[in-house]
């Protein structure tokens, strides 16, 4: 990789010209084509297939094909209500999931567990992974869920995946070796 | 002939109570003999009740053990004499019935107390009632003796309480932390 060869230099402290362009070619792509797994649970499953459908046509922010496939996936689209039974199966998805990946938790539910304050329903799925946008509404509109959408884009044009995996090395063994 | 004549003759001395509401009939039984109650109710020539739209749980906890309104000044002697009075069973168990031949519809009751849980299965006679049997044992914890395959049906297998009791935390007592995945 090229930031390691940097960093074995000794040259570059910061994250680079060479670092930044290429992160910035990284994210371009990343940006144009966030491929979403579509995890519809309840009513803002229905609301969701209508922004991927053509009236709203989420395909315009590059969610091209929605990826049934987590290992294919980019973005978890996590609509409607997750029960504490379903946890698990929730879970294993996104343990599914290769890196770089995003969570969008869609809809009162997702976010905090809606009207459902029950033995049953899970809080907020953030109880069980990290997530990105919350999207509220009961359900959202689809307006909604493409605002989201653009907001997980502008997350991934500030993102630094080179940096953060070259800082990721000098913390490591292997970077202790090279003398910075 | 009214319907309520018919139950009544129909069942006969089986009946513990029977009330109308609105036109609702609610036939309470003995537990130990619903299969046999079910049984002359569905095989009569004129109810043939042979449809089971519902059968559910029910727990009376919070109703027969609410706390009494403040009695007025004066009324606190008639107060005290209604305290040792025996609460009836906890539980209930009741069977919607529907008569597809004339349509009429008929509710039947047995209750169920809390130390002895058990109720013999109905699936023999209706097999509507085998998915909710197992809800009624999820929710409740009763067990219906002959049901062919009495697990849980909404929650996990290894889910530790009886979530619809009225003794149970509206939001759980957090069991999830236990469950686990992958294999």
């Amino acid at each position: 990789m090229a930031d390691n060869k940097d960093n074995n230099s000794g040259v570059i402290k910061g994250p680079g010209w060479i670092l930044t362009k290429l992160e910035w070619l990284i994210n371009w792509g990343r940006k144009r084509s966030p491929w979403p797994f579509p995890y519809g649970t309840a009513c803002c499953g229905i609301e969701m297939m209508a922004t991927l459908a053509s009236g709203y046509d989420m395909a315009r922010f590059g969610a091209e094909r929605v990826s049934f496939s987590p290992r294919q996936a980019d973005i978890l689209l996590e609509a409607g209500t997750i029960t504490k039974k379903m946890v698990p199966v929730l879970r294993r998805i996104y343990d599914q999931m290769a890196e770089p990946k995003w969570v969008i938790a869609m809809g009162a539910c997702a976010c905090s567990g809606g009207v459902f304050r029950s033995y049953s329903t899970l809080q907020g799925i953030d109880k069980v992974i990290p997530v990105d946008v919350y999207i509220p509404g009961c359900p959202p509109r689809p307006e909604g869920l493409l605002y989201g959408l653009l907001k997980i884009i502008e997350r991934i044009e500030k993102d630094h995946p080179l940096y953060k995996e070259a800082m990721k090395f000098k913390e490591s063994e292997g970077g202790r070796i090279c003398n910075f | 002939m009214q319907l309520l004549e018919r139950i009544k003759g129909c069942l006969g001395g089986l009946i513990i109570d029977i009330s109308e509401f609105h036109g609702d009939i609610a036939v309470e039984v003995d537990r130990f003999k619903i299969v046999e109650a079910l049984t002359r109710l569905r095989d009569d020539e004129s109810l043939s009740m042979n449809f089971l739209s519902d059968l559910f749980g029910l727990d009376n906890k919070a109703f027969y053990e609410k706390p009494k309104k403040k009695a007025k000044k004066g009324d606190a002697e008639g107060e005290e004499e209604e305290k040792p009075k025996e609460l009836p069973p906890r539980f209930e168990v009741v069977y919607l019935l529907l008569s597809l031949k004339t349509n009429e519809r008929m509710m039947v009751k047995i209750r169920v107390p809390e130390d002895d849980l058990e109720v013999s299965s109905v699936t023999s006679l209706y097999k509507a009632a085998t998915w909710p049997e197992r809800e009624a044992f999820d929710m409740f914890g009763i067990r219906f003796k002959g049901h062919p395959n009495l697990k849980r049906l909404l929650m996990w297998d290894d889910f530790p309480a009886y979530p619809l009791r009225k003794d149970y935390p509206l939001e759980g007592r957090g069991e999830e932390r236990s469950l686990v995945y992958g294999d």
